[in-house]
């Protein structure tokens, strides 16, 4: 049984965390562009490697910013523990009392709304560059809101896992993608779907079972993670 | 004086016991080559019934032959993956070492098997469907499949400490185990979704000429697992363990003597 101010405390630790991570992302503003900038770079050289022919572009839009997308994510995701496991403060936040299922869906969500909304801000320009129609843009949005979310989620088990190593960025690629392929396969269904004038509802509904999934299970077992990364 | 110790049921006590290295090192050494022998003769029954006994196919001739190791191959890809998964799980909450090494040693045969499959698939794709490879649900599972075990291969070697790396990949192909279904079934979906499947199984009923010796060699690949299995890690403990005193009772020849 939790009693009230328990329960309080551990609201206002998750808060704490929230507004630190935010902050100090904040504070580095360079590193933050790091993954914005990624996502222009790889998007932009679809254009240059298949050739400007706007049908075909628009044929392969919604794979090709998803793509970038999970690109992106991975990138920045090498950075959502990192410097808390390397100054100690991850062996701080277990010894806390708090449980570290919670500190991890706040570093989580702290690392969505610095590394994940960004794309989503974004994705007008991309749609525009790849010619996307007008029409799917919104679901491209959408898809993207409910998405990033899952890549972050899903990505924390990973960084978890290779935490101690020196070389994990590598390695994490190599874990984490595997495990997009059904996002990945929804999210550009749902706005091939779109563009074709097919009804896409089934697939926004089965990311948002994925979202609520992830946001259940996810944590916990990132936490797992951390915990045998720090033994 | 009455022994008020809580007696164990038998099947508990085995278990108990083959989380000791000693033990379950000598008690696998008995019936290992048993395996080993099994695997051989089915095998060599098996591929004598399947390529030499069986009818051709009517339709693809000789070339249907391939399936007496894709088919075994494929569904050992899978079956591999999910006992290793569940020894993950094992070695995870109750910490047995020996499980970690068997979950551990799976993974590099359930590569290998997909790996197989993969390629023996691919070989018959040629004749059968005209081309190597197709973005068909199967064979994009079976990719995804056989990056899941890179995974777990890639995140055991890259840790040092043997024990961690072990807890750390188990926990990794336990969340491959829960991604799988969803995995296999957005991929069955996808294709069906693009282009309409023109690929499927060939036919649900295969005369029993053809059926036995798929089955025998069904049954030969566990066996090949199972002694491969324990065979590896046998030897990882071994590796392990090589500083302890049982290693050294083992490497003399004196482990049946020895009392544990």
């Amino acid at each position: 049984m939790l009693t009230e101010s328990l329960r309080e405390s551990m609201f206002s630790a998750f808060l704490a965390l929230l507004r630190r991570d935010i902050l100090l992302a904040f504070r580095r503003r360079t590193e933050l562009l790091f993954p914005v900038a990624f996502l222009l770079v790889v998007v932009s050289l679809f254009p240059l490697g298949i050739g400007p022919g706007p049908n075909l572009l628009a044929r392969i839009a919604p794979g090709v910013i998803w793509i970038a997308a999970l690109l992106a994510t991975v990138i920045s995701l090498d950075g959502l523990f990192r410097s808390d496991f390397d100054d100690g403060s991850m062996e701080q936040f277990i010894l806390s009392g708090h449980p570290l299922t919670l500190i991890v869906l706040a570093k989580i969500v702290a690392h969505w709304l610095v590394a994940g909304l960004p794309l989503v801000l974004l994705s007008p320009l991309l749609a525009m560059w790849m010619n996307l129609p007008l029409d799917s843009l919104g679901v491209l949005i959408v898809t993207l809101l409910l998405g990033t979310p899952i890549l972050s989620l899903i990505g924390s088990i990973g960084v978890g896992l290779t935490l101690s190593l020196k070389r994990g960025g590598q390695l994490l690629s190599l874990l984490v993608f595997p495990l997009y392929v059904p996002i990945l396969i929804l999210a550009t269904a749902a706005v091939m779907a779109a563009s074709d004038g097919l009804p896409y509802g089934a697939f926004l509904g089965l990311l948002t079972a994925g979202l609520v999934t992830s946001v259940t299970l996810a944590p916990f077992a990132a936490a797992a993670a951390l915990k045998i990364s720090l033994s | 004086m009455k022994n008020d110790k809580p007696r164990k049921n038998a099947f508990l006590m085995f278990i108990h016991k083959m989380g000791s290295p000693p033990w379950f090192y000598n008690f696998t050494g008995k019936f290992v080559p048993w395996l080993w022998a099994g695997f051989t003769v089915l095998t060599i029954w098996g591929l004598y019934l399947g390529l030499f006994k069986a009818p051709p196919d009517y339709l693809q001739g000789e070339s249907y032959r391939i399936m007496y190791i894709h088919v075994p191959a494929a569904w050992m890809s899978m079956l591999i993956y999910i006992v290793m998964a569940v020894m993950g799980f094992i070695a995870l909450i109750w910490r047995v070492r020996t499980m970690e090494i068997m979950a551990m040693n799976s993974a590099p045969i359930g590569a290998a098997f997909t790996l197989i499959a993969l390629v023996t698939g691919s070989l018959w794709g040629r004749p059968t469907w005209g081309t190597y490879w197709v973005w068909d649900a199967r064979l994009t599972s079976e990719l995804v499949l056989l990056f899941l075990y890179l995974g777990v291969i890639g995140l055991y070697k890259a840790m040092d400490e043997p024990r961690k790396a072990a807890r750390a990949a188990s926990l990794l192909a336990l969340v491959g185990l829960v991604n799988m279904p969803i995995i296999h079934y957005s991929v069955k979906w996808w294709n069906t979704l693009h282009q309409g499947s023109s690929i499927s199984m060939t036919g649900s009923k295969i005369d029993p000429s053809m059926l036995w010796p798929l089955l025998i060699m069904a049954i030969a690949m566990k066996f090949y697992y199972g002694a491969n299995l324990i065979t590896r890690s046998r030897i990882t403990l071994l590796e392990q363990d090589l500083r302890k005193g049982w290693t050294r009772d083992v490497i003399e020849g004196t482990a049946g003597e020895h009392k544990s």
